[in-house]
């Protein structure tokens, strides 16, 4: 209960820091507070100064941030300039797409990753150590774009990049876990005594091991979440990463300070529940 | 191993040459169109062809080459030094700074990279003129790279303080900025090279990753990222030359890494 409670408050710092970070910089950014309202030639000198003194409580950081943060604890996001509806409404319509994506990639990553490793470290095959190895080191020097842009010369499902970034780290790292794990004395003694494959790995090396590996787990959903902004703009998948584009080409502030805020909301929450599911004091 | 590093030291000392040496080796400059033989194929003339506009691919790589390779370590030498800035001094100072450092460090961590550096780059206008664009794009890698490895740096550091030498130092009255200068950075160098070595490869995909999307480097400037972009026009796998761009970064990346695990823990 106690981390539970630690890790909500953490979670709710972080949110509170990065939304100021994101007022100021909303705040900060070029033709903020400027209406196109005030280039109407139709309109009066007196309502062009009431326009620019509406705007002009806007100016002051902590009141601007106030204001946001209020307006956020009730549900509005505010409305996105390019898009012209409101964020909450484009998050919503949109983030159900980037998440079935960033599901998809983790599974396929994570389970090519743990079905490549484990064989290694069980049966020490080094001609598939090196296979794997050399493919988790080719696929480590590839952006995440040129993937993408190879999926759609050769009409593949895009969402399936992910699982290329997702699968040399997991791949690796679990690699090197389990090879280390299963050298340590006690897993020798249990093979010296008998026990088969499948007992030594469950008994003595994946206890050993989980912990670490929930570790990554979180991490590689900030992975997936960042992978998916190449993806889903060349392979045109309406989602998340796909608005975060459009919204940085029409210098959209708003959306993207918000965007930024959900994906870390979620990262966030994903690492605290890997966190969680460690067992009590083990540490990665 | 040890061969195998050499070998990537080789290739990409190389490469630089080749790259520092565009002028001479490029039949023309970067932006220098051949009107009448847009998108030809390799030719004697035109080694990797020509793209879209005329202008000659082998010569935009190595001109791509020259900014990615020179500016992707200056960007992690920055990130480098500012994480030795503010992790070693953490870390040195202990208490309520490091405290402070390191919660800084993790709330940057928790905002996902690409998202941030769009968000910062969408405050900068698009159109920027080629050369600022190159110099904000990897400014901003290096100023927003900096949070693992500070975190790296602030942990040595906190080991460090509490070694003999380091007590020692203060027991001869040593202090301050001096015992700073002399004792514990002179210490955290190879971790601060390490991280180094670790940001390149990092801020060349990055950069890559930004220069297709069409948020680096911008044209007719080419770098490795806009020069992936050429990839977008490609329909088929016919047309393999274009992929030379793709396999030099490929290697080169593969190069650093090499070299990484070379220096990651000097002796």
């Amino acid at each position: 209960m106690q981390r539970l409670l630690r890790h909500a408050a953490l979670i709710l710092v972080t949110v509170l820091l990065g939304g100021l970070l994101g007022a100021t910089l909303v705040r900060f950014s070029p033709a903020f507070g400027v209406d196109e309202a005030e280039l109407d030639p139709r309109r009066s000198s007196a309502s062009i100064e009431s326009i620019r003194r509406a705007k002009g409580e806007e100016r002051n950081i902590p009141a601007f941030y106030l204001h946001y943060l209020g307006r956020m604890a009730k549900g509005n996001l505010g409305t996105s300039r390019t898009l012209n509806r409101p964020v909450l409404e484009l998050v919503v319509t949109r983030l159900p797409e980037t998440v079935k994506s960033v599901i998809l990639g983790l599974l396929v990553g994570w389970g090519a990753g743990l079905l490549l490793a484990i064989p290694i470290a069980m049966f020490r095959s080094w001609a598939l150590d090196i296979a794997a190895s050399t493919l988790a080191a080719i696929l480590l020097c590839v952006p995440t774009a040129v993937f993408a842009l190879l999926f759609v010369v050769l009409r593949t499902p895009g969402r399936l990049v992910i699982a290329l970034i997702v699968f040399p780290k997991v791949f690796r790292y679990a690699r090197n876990l389990l090879v280390k794990s299963a050298l340590l004395p006690h897993v020798l003694t249990a093979r010296a005594k008998g026990l088969g494959n499948l007992r030594v790995f469950a008994r003595h090396i994946l206890p050993n091991v989980a912990p670490q590996l929930s570790s990554l787990a979180g991490v590689s959903v900030s992975l997936a979440f960042t992978a998916a902004i190449p993806v889903e703009v060349l392979c045109d998948l309406p989602g998340i990463g796909q608005l975060a584009w459009k919204a940085a080409l029409g210098r959209d502030l708003y959306l993207l300070v918000n965007l930024t805020m959900i994906i870390t909301l979620i990262t966030l929450m994903a690492n605290c529940a890997a966190d969680l599911a460690r067992p009590q004091g083990a540490r990665a | 191993m040890r061969r195998a590093r050499q070998l990537a030291t080789v290739f990409l000392l190389l490469v630089a040459l080749a790259s520092a040496a565009a002028g001479f080796l490029a039949p023309s400059g970067y932006a220098h169109q051949f009107r009448d033989t847009p998108d030809a194929s390799p030719s004697r003339q035109h080694w990797l062809g020509t793209d879209d506009l005329g202008r000659d691919r082998f010569a935009r790589l190595l001109y791509g080459t020259r900014v990615s390779l020179c500016l992707a370590p200056a960007a992690a030498l920055l990130s480098s030094l500012l994480a030795a800035l503010i992790g070693g001094v953490a870390g040195f100072c202990g208490g309520r700074l490091e405290q402070l450092v390191l919660a800084g460090t993790d709330l940057f961590l928790s905002l996902p990279w690409l998202f941030l550096l769009i968000t910062i780059r969408a405050l900068l206008p698009l159109n920027l003129p080629p050369v600022t664009s190159v110099v904000i794009t990897f400014m901003l890698l290096g100023c927003l790279g900096w949070a693992v490895a500070a975190r790296v740096i602030c942990s040595d550091a906190h080991l460090l303080r509490n070694c003999d030498f380091i007590l020692l130092a203060r027991a001869s009255g040593l202090g301050g900025w001096r015992l700073l200068v002399r004792h514990l950075l002179p210490n955290l160098m190879p971790i601060v090279y390490a991280q180094f070595w670790l940001s390149i490869p990092i801020f060349i995909l990055t950069e890559a990753n930004l220069g297709i999307l069409g948020l680096g480097v911008s044209e007719p400037l080419p770098s490795w990222g806009t020069l992936l972009r050429d990839l977008e026009s490609c329909s088929s796998m016919s047309h393999l030359w274009q992929f030379a761009p793709l396999l030099l970064l490929i290697a080169a990346v593969s190069c650093f890494h090499l070299l990484v695990v070379d220096r990651e823990f000097p002796a």
